[in-house]
């Protein structure tokens, strides 16, 4: 009969030696993995927060070489490219989700799938360049309409993917209801499955905006960057990250340090919204299935 | 299986006579026919649905055998039988869900009222507004209140009148005998209902749009005893309404709440049929076959 005691005391001690031993290496390799976030964040406050004032926020540049000034124009500008690309982004990107989860069972649905798996995979330079071509060129200006364009490029297939994972993640009966009903499927899924599976989207949606924010790539051919103050969208604009740029590798010391300082905002602003994500997901219906 | 066929011999005969009419229309008088004029049963009444040499399948697998049955108007009918045996995907059938499981495939003709729900011009999606159904799970709208829910069915066929939603969902929850419980909290989540309520809101949702016919497929299988009880209660009211199919593993529940009784079995080539359908009280107390006595014996199943 097997006996529930612990065996001998050299397999005993070899298997906790074991035990222990495999524990430490995950610990380890947790930790290791974790270090470069805490560097970044340390590092970041260190050099951002001296960097950091009111003017940064209200005022626009000084003539290069005068100490002072703020980046309002690039925070600004920064903001109105990813509304743009927001609100090109959000509609097509959920309505391609729709179609891949409700319609997408197919081979027009594999196809597209894997097209859109493709768009995620481009470099971010790529869209740049492809924005370059087919609205910079034609329109002969930068314009933060094009950065937006850009962007949205960028946007699409994440939130895609994901609405299409959440819309997926509904249970079969809730749809079985809705078609009992005697709705249609496409009214199935925009009436009953999208708003079930909204809390999930608006957090795809939510990261997808913080990681087209910090994006420089897209941005260079197509807004260019302003050193000026501007609010049209059919100009060349300043953003965020193309502004750290110019900053960074540029000749003074205080634009070293405001470039510092533009970093911990971007950074401060993701952080942000993935706050608001694990909000949303805390409150999240949860779905009886 | 001759004797599968006994208790319908008029309708089998009405077969007979309508194949000649084709696919799409059955004459209205042929629906008025009623088996058991043979005077062995009472004339069971107007028929709500007749089906015809039903099959189905899910891909190469054959679920349910060439089943033919007339479902009487206002009348419970219930379809018993052993797990497997096809009685779920039968009347899956009856408002074309069946359709939408993959690789799914009907063939025979189900008539509502004489137009056979199969036939290349009807919209399926009229079909079930018109042949409502109760799931095993209650699967309320999560995202939706107890009155959004109801009302879901008539805002998806475009009822927009705020008074007549207004009216239509209190009637409905009367129905379901849910109304004295929520009249209170109409806005609060369908889903915080407990499982017995939310199976009440979901017979509430299918009967708010006023269809014929309600399929119930085991409705209270995952239900505990006095939901239930609640639920067989309601049942009898809203027969004097509405046409009921009700699929069910609980014999004692069919016994309870049924007119009609029809026994479903797979045989030993996995094919569900209909082996018995007669008059519940008849079914049970005297059953033809063989097979239905040793299942409604506790034999087997």
């Amino acid at each position: 009969m097997a006996s529930i005691v612990e065996a001998s005391d050299p397999l005993r001690r070899r298997r906790h030696f074991i035990d222990h031993a495999m524990t430490v290496v995950m610990v380890g390799a947790a930790v290791v993995g974790i270090i470069p976030l805490i560097l970044i964040l340390f590092y970041l406050l260190k050099e951002g927060i001296p960097g950091l004032s009111l003017d940064l926020f209200t005022e626009d540049p000084n003539r290069p070489g005068l100490e002072g000034g703020g980046v309002r124009h690039s925070i600004i500008g920064s903001a109105m490219i990813v509304s743009v690309a927001t609100l090109i982004g959000v509609p097509v990107a959920i309505g391609c989700g729709i179609f891949l989860s409700e319609f997408g069972q197919n081979r027009l649905g594999t196809v597209l799938r894997f097209l859109v798996d493709v768009l995620a995979g481009i470099p971010s330079i790529t869209m740049g360049l492809f924005i370059y071509g087919l609205v910079v060129l034609r329109q002969g200006s930068f314009s933060g309409f094009a950065g937006g364009l850009a962007l949205a490029i960028l946007f699409l297939p994440i939130v895609a993917r994901i609405t299409e994972e959440m819309m997926l993640l509904v249970p079969r009966s809730i749809r079985e209801a809705s078609l009992a009903l005697g709705a249609p499927t496409w009214m199935t899924a925009i009436r009953v499955v999208v708003p079930t599976a909204l809390p999930g989207i608006a957090t795809g949606i939510l990261l997808a905006l913080s990681r087209i924010a910090g994006e420089a790539a897209p941005l260079l051919f197509t807004t260019l960057g302003n050193q000026f103050f501007s609010t049209n969208l059919s100009q060349a604009m300043d953003a965020l990250p193309l502004r750290i740029f110019v900053y960074a590798v540029g000749p003074y010391e205080y634009w070293h340090e405001q470039a510092w300082a533009m970093s911990l905002i971007l950074v401060a602003f993701i952080l942000v919204v993935s706050l608001i994500v694990r909000a949303v997901i805390g409150t999240r219906v949860v779905v009886r299935s | 299986m001759v004797l599968d066929n006994e208790p319908r011999t008029a309708a089998t005969e009405v077969t007979g006579e309508t194949e000649t009419h084709g696919f799409q229309f059955q004459p209205q008088n042929a629906l008025k026919a009623s088996p058991g004029t043979d005077g062995t049963e009472a004339a069971p009444g107007e028929v709500a649905i007749r089906a015809e040499n039903v099959n189905a399948y899910y891909g190469a697998k054959h679920a349910v055998g060439d089943v033919s049955m007339d479902v009487y108007a206002r009348k419970i009918t219930a379809l018993i039988g052993p797990s497997g045996c096809g009685k779920s995907t039968y009347i899956r059938c009856f408002n074309r869900m069946h359709e939408f499981s993959p690789g799914a495939r009907v063939e025979g003709h189900i008539y509502l009222e004489g137009t056979d729900i199969y036939a290349p011009d009807v919209d399926a999606t009229r079909v079930r507004q018109r042949i409502g159904m109760v799931f095993q799970k209650p699967n309320p709208f999560p995202t939706m209140s107890i009155e959004e829910n109801v009302a879901a069915g008539l805002r998806f066929t475009n009822i927009r009148n705020r008074s007549e939603i207004r009216d239509r969902v209190e009637t409905a929850l009367k129905q379901a005998a849910l109304w004295d419980e929520v009249k209170g909290d109409l806005k609060k989540a369908g889903i915080a209902l407990s499982g017995g309520q939310q199976q009440r809101l979901c017979i509430a949702r299918a009967i708010a749009v006023e269809p014929e016919v309600v399929l119930m497929d085991e409705p209270c299988s995952a239900l505990d005893p006095i939901a239930t009880l609640k639920i067989e209660d309601l049942m009898h009211g809203l027969a004097e309404r509405f046409t009921i199919v009700i699929v069910t593993h609980n014999l004692q529940q069919a016994a309870r709440v049924s007119d009609w009784t029809g026994f479903m079995l797979a045989g030993e080539d996995g094919v569900g049929r209909l082996v018995e359908y007669r008059p519940t009280q008849d079914m049970f107390t005297n059953p033809r076959e063989d097979r239905t006595e040793a299942y409604i014996t506790g034999r087997f199943g």
